[in-house]
């Protein structure tokens, strides 16, 4: 109901000031000088705290004072907020002295630094809204102000849900390795989040990218490389999935030419480098095959060249990976039904979407795909029935709107036989 | 400026003034018609300065209550199982009067229905009561 989506991601909104304060590499060395402190005997909380609004100071002195060391800058700066709370100075420094800082010595372990805060951030204990907008400000470099209109919630909610967030790990050592497998979903969060609802300053689908870049830089884990794989592939097709009015337009009827070429080719790049690794004992994870699956639909020059024999093979994959996918990964299995409809006709398609109905039949997108497959059957009224009962499942103006249309267009159809 | 809560509902308010059929059944071009204005009302309002906000909200409902000690929650499809109170979505608007918050009401329910007749939606106006800001 807001802004029109479209272009979205299409290179991001114009007016992203902090990136262009920052230099575009500014955010990436705000992890490491986040751990540098912390390795000092810095505790994690209060280095956070004044990294960020060393961050602040940084986003309103740079673009006049470009430091001749960013990294030094923002430590020293950062280093002089420990010592003033400490001192429980309330006086702020003179701008000045944040001009000249004086660059320190610092310990170079990049690539562990960037991984060791994100196991931090997405640590188990903390609930998946609280690893996300952690993630976003001690790794992400994002202001908690940015990260709040991200997502729609008043300044003082994100700031304290950060806050409980850093209580709830105070004395946790920093050192210790953490789960990739919960940064790789808290990092795809990020990623989904800046796929729906209204488009905002800050771009979380290309934060997640640059996040999951840095990840990939830090660990040789297959799936993470996956994971980035999946998000440029994704990512690429964005700015033909909107039309000028905002509107929602199907991969099937997508503008081909206005994907993003860049992207796929770099996508593909990373996912081959991942799927070179996999061996018997370590076939290729969700990331990858969800990837490959993308891969094959970015590489179709129509909807009707798409190769969905070989996807219906990859969708085969994925579901073998959980016990009862039915229960486990309902998400998988509807995604396949998709692909048995193309490949082995729209009534068997229908046949493998009863198996969720106990699991998923109250979610709208279980109804989208029942419409999708009786269109294809040629039973255009049944899909317009699931796609009016899609519809007022939706959660997504956007998306309620697209399946309105359906359900109007279906039964206008219908009614022309 | 007062500040105005303009309430949606699905269907009507007290009595829908001529009833139509959910928006599915309604020929495409007459769904493209009532979509096209909905944005352009927001249009109008952010170009005015008197937009504020404006959200849509899913039919399902659910009334919560207290169950009492002990005991769970309560809850229930609404006490009034009728839909004619059932919020759609609401704009919330800044404006100048009492009027401009009818005259906005008034031309949000002209939208158009079938046959680009307009839907003659009841609108429920409503004063929010200013007070201290809860956030700087």
């Amino acid at each position: 109901m807001v802004d029109e989506p479209a272009g979205r991601g299409d290179g991001g909104p114009a007016d992203r000031a902090p990136d262009v304060a920052l230099g575009g590499f500014g955010r990436d060395l705000i992890p490491r000088v986040l751990a540098s402190l912390v390795r000092r005997g810095e505790d994690f909380d209060a280095a956070e705290d004044a990294l960020q609004e060393a961050l602040l100071e940084a986003l309103r002195v740079w673009p006049e004072h470009p430091p001749r060391d960013p990294r030094a800058w923002l430590a020293a700066v950062a280093t002089r907020r420990l010592v003033d709370a400490r001192r429980s100075d309330a006086a702020r420094y003179r701008r000045e002295e944040a001009m000249h800082a004086e660059p320190r010595p610092v310990v170079v372990e990049e690539a562990d630094d960037t991984l060791l805060v994100l196991f931090r951030c997405c640590h188990p204990d903390l609930a998946p809204a609280s690893q996300v907008a952690l993630t976003l400000r001690a790794v992400g470099g994002l202001t908690t102000r940015e990260i709040a209109d991200a997502f729609y919630v008043p300044e003082a909610t994100m700031a304290q849900r950060i806050s409980r967030a850093k209580r709830t790990l105070r004395g946790r050592r920093l050192d210790r390795p953490g789960d990739l497998a919960v940064v790789l979903r808290v990092l795809y969060l990020v990623y989904t989040a800046g796929h729906t609802g209204p488009p905002t300053r800050i771009d979380l689908a290309d934060e997640a990218i640059r996040l999951a870049r840095q990840l990939i830089l830090a660990t040789d884990e297959p799936e993470a490389r996956g994971l980035l794989a999946l998000m440029l592939l994704n990512h690429a097709r964005l700015p033909a999935r909107f039309d000028a009015e905002g509107r929602i337009v199907t991969l099937d009827r997508q503008d081909r030419s206005r994907w993003n070429t860049g992207r796929i080719a770099e996508g593909v790049r990373i996912l081959q480098s991942a799927l070179a690794e996999q061996r018997a004992e370590r076939p290729p994870g969700r990331h990858q095959i969800e990837a490959a699956i993308a891969a094959l639909h970015d590489d179709a020059a129509s909807a009707a060249e798409t190769d969905w024999p070989q996807i219906l093979s990859w969708y085969d994959e994925l579901v073998a990976l959980t016990a009862d996918p039915v229960r486990e990964d309902p998400a998988a299995v509807l995604g396949r039904a998709v692909a048995v409809g193309h490949v082995l006709g729209a009534a068997a398609g229908l046949r493998e979407t009863d198996r969720l109905r106990q699991v998923i039949g109250d979610r709208h997108r279980w109804h989208a795909v029942r419409g999708h497959l009786h269109e294809l059957d040629g039973d255009l009224l049944a899909a317009a029935d699931a796609y009016a009962d899609a519809a007022r499942r939706a959660t997504d103006v956007a998306e309620r709107d697209h399946l309105v249309r359906q359900a109007a267009r279906a039964r206008a159809t219908h009614r022309e036989r | 400026m007062p500040k105005y809560l303009l309430l949606k509902h699905y269907r009507g308010g007290p009595e829908p003034h001529h009833p139509f059929p959910p928006m599915d059944q309604w020929a495409p071009e007459d769904v493209e018609a009532h979509m096209a204005f909905q944005r352009q009302v927001i249009e109008m309002l952010e170009e005015n300065g008197e937009y504020v906000g404006a959200e849509a909200l899913t039919p399902t409902r659910t009334w919560v209550r207290y169950g009492g000690p002990g005991a769970a929650p309560v809850t229930t499809d609404g006490p009034l199982p009728e839909t004619s109170d059932l919020v759609a979505g609401w704009f919330m608007i800044d404006v100048d009067s009492y009027e401009r918050a009818l005259e906005i009401a008034a031309y949000a329910s002209s939208e158009p229905g079938p046959r680009g007749e307009p839907l003659y939606e009841w609108i429920d106006v409503r004063e929010i009561m200013s007070g201290p800001p809860s956030d700087g």
